[in-house]
């Protein structure tokens, strides 16, 4: 069973067809929508940060570049720069770091996932979306395990499916759904009418 | 009542506190302002490697072997860093600070976090090419004292140069990178004549004092791992180092906008986080 509102930050992972998976859910999301979005997009490490823009004139949450030491503020979405790993501190605050590539990918989905399942707990919701490689597969295992709710978008609507298909061998995932779904589970879950 | 895991992580949490603390009694190295959650991933990767039951474990060990200290050195150091990392940074030191050095009798720049060096030869190569270099002297810093080792060599796998001549290029640079390196089968050697006015040294930016007044501090990607009240006290020592007008260089994500020493210094070119530290204040 879903508690309603206790959710306090969403983690997302996406990876090859990312753009276009983002600004769907995005497009999908209530206006109204206003927990807080923390988001790996791999990138290649000189881009710039063009996701943000596009994102934004979507009008939903309120898009940025994760900055260290910002805490997650709701009505906002977070976007890991190019070239850092973002991690969630115990206090909730971001840390960008230049270590080791993970899973070959800086920013990296796992580093996110897990720094955030120890940091949220069981308020924290993890999705991995569209992508070519495994990342996310053991941080979406890891908010299991901490209480937190796992999503996977359904490989079959996947531009890439491969990064579903790991997450859903590797981790217990509570929901597989389309892009259309996902948004549709998070926009109840603040949808007035459902509060207890 | 606490689940199981919550409870495995509080305890790890613990052991990885006590861990820090017996690093600093023992040795004086000091990573209890750092970064929890950063610290927390290099020393369960180095646990998950050791073959031990417990994190705690670690702690006896650190204390009575040295190799295995110097393995957790080498895990909390950031060791990632490229030759001309972030081009654009070069290219504006290189058009728009480095101009205002000829008319210095002498210049002293101070690398601080240095890492392995490919930054710091980035500087002596820049200099040399806009005709600083003979009146420059650089210091090179590092807490771990294998890396610097490794910084003074000025070798590096031949795999990274296509990387490095891209960024070269890309900042800036008026020759043939190949001008400045000779092959040596897997790896490369930097010209020595480039390290003549560098010196390598140990410097602990956590509890070690100013050492000399340098006209600009090169500090990029270390500030990122530090809790703010760390962070202010390394940039209260980059005040100390640096002159009315000096200059201070942070990486790409770093600022001063949360500082409290963020009063003394001048935004000089925004985007590439070069501040200047005010005159007359």
């Amino acid at each position: 069973m879903i508690v309603k509102n206790r959710y306090e930050a969403v983690v997302i992972g996406s990876s090859a067809g990312g753009l276009n998976a983002l600004k769907t859910i995005f497009k999908c999301l209530d206006r109204s929508f206003r927990i807080p979005f923390i988001i790996v997009q791999h990138i290649s490490p000189d881009s710039e940060n063009y996701l943000i823009q596009i994102l934004n004139d979507l009008n939903r949450l309120n898009v940025k570049e994760a900055d260290e030491k910002e805490v997650p503020r709701r009505g906002m979405a977070y976007l890991a720069p190019p070239n850092y790993h973002l991690l969630v501190e115990p206090d909730r605050s971001f840390t960008l770091t230049v270590d080791e590539r993970v899973n070959y990918a800086r920013p990296s989905i796992d580093v996110l996932f897990e720094t955030a399942a120890e940091a949220y707990r069981d308020a924290l919701i993890g999705i991995v979306l569209t992508g070519a490689n495994n990342d996310g597969s053991k941080g979406l295992k890891k908010i299991k395990e901490f209480g937190g709710v796992t999503i996977v978008q359904d490989p079959e609507n996947a531009e890439v499916d491969s990064m579903p298909k790991a997450a859903i061998r590797t981790a217990k995932v509570d929901h597989i759904l389309t892009l259309e779904g996902i948004a549709a589970f998070l926009n109840d879950l603040e949808n007035p009418m459902n509060q207890p | 009542m606490k689940n199981n895991q919550e409870d495995q992580l509080e305890t790890q949490d613990i052991e990885i506190a006590l861990l820090m603390e017996a690093l600093y009694q023992k040795y004086g190295y000091d990573f209890r302002n750092y970064s929890k959650a950063h610290i927390k991933r290099r020393i369960l990767n180095r646990f998950n490697l050791s073959g031990m039951q417990h994190v705690s474990e670690m702690i006896h060990e650190s204390l009575v072997n040295h190799k295995f200290v110097d393995q957790i050195l080498m895990d909390l150091s950031i060791t990632v860093t490229e030759m001309y990392r972030d081009p654009g940074f070069y290219r504006t030191l290189r058009e728009q600070i480095l101009p205002t050095f000829h008319s210095l009798p002498y210049i002293k720049i101070w690398h601080a976090g240095c890492a392995s060096g490919e930054e710091v030869y980035s500087m002596a190569i820049m200099l040399r090419e806009e005709g600083l270099y003979q009146k420059t002297q650089i210091y090179a810093t590092d807490f771990n004292p294998v890396i610097i080792r490794q910084a003074k060599e000025g070798i590096y796998s031949i795999n990274r140069m296509k990387e490095f001549t891209a960024n070269y290029i890309k900042s800036g640079g008026k020759a043939a990178f190949s001008d400045y390196y000779t092959a040596q089968g897997e790896t490369v050697k930097l010209l020595d004549t480039l390290k003549k006015n560098i010196v390598f040294a140990t410097h602990n930016l956590v509890t070690d004092s100013v050492f000399a007044e340098v006209n600009m501090v090169v500090c990029r990607n270390v500030l990122i791992y530090f809790d703010r009240t760390l962070q202010d006290k390394v940039i209260g020592l980059f005040v100390e180092s640096l002159p009315e007008g000096g200059i201070l260089c942070l990486g790409s994500k770093e600022n001063l906008q949360f500082s409290i020493h963020a009063p003394l210094f001048n935004p000089l070119i925004v985007n590439e986080k070069i501040y200047q530290k005010k005159i007359h204040f």
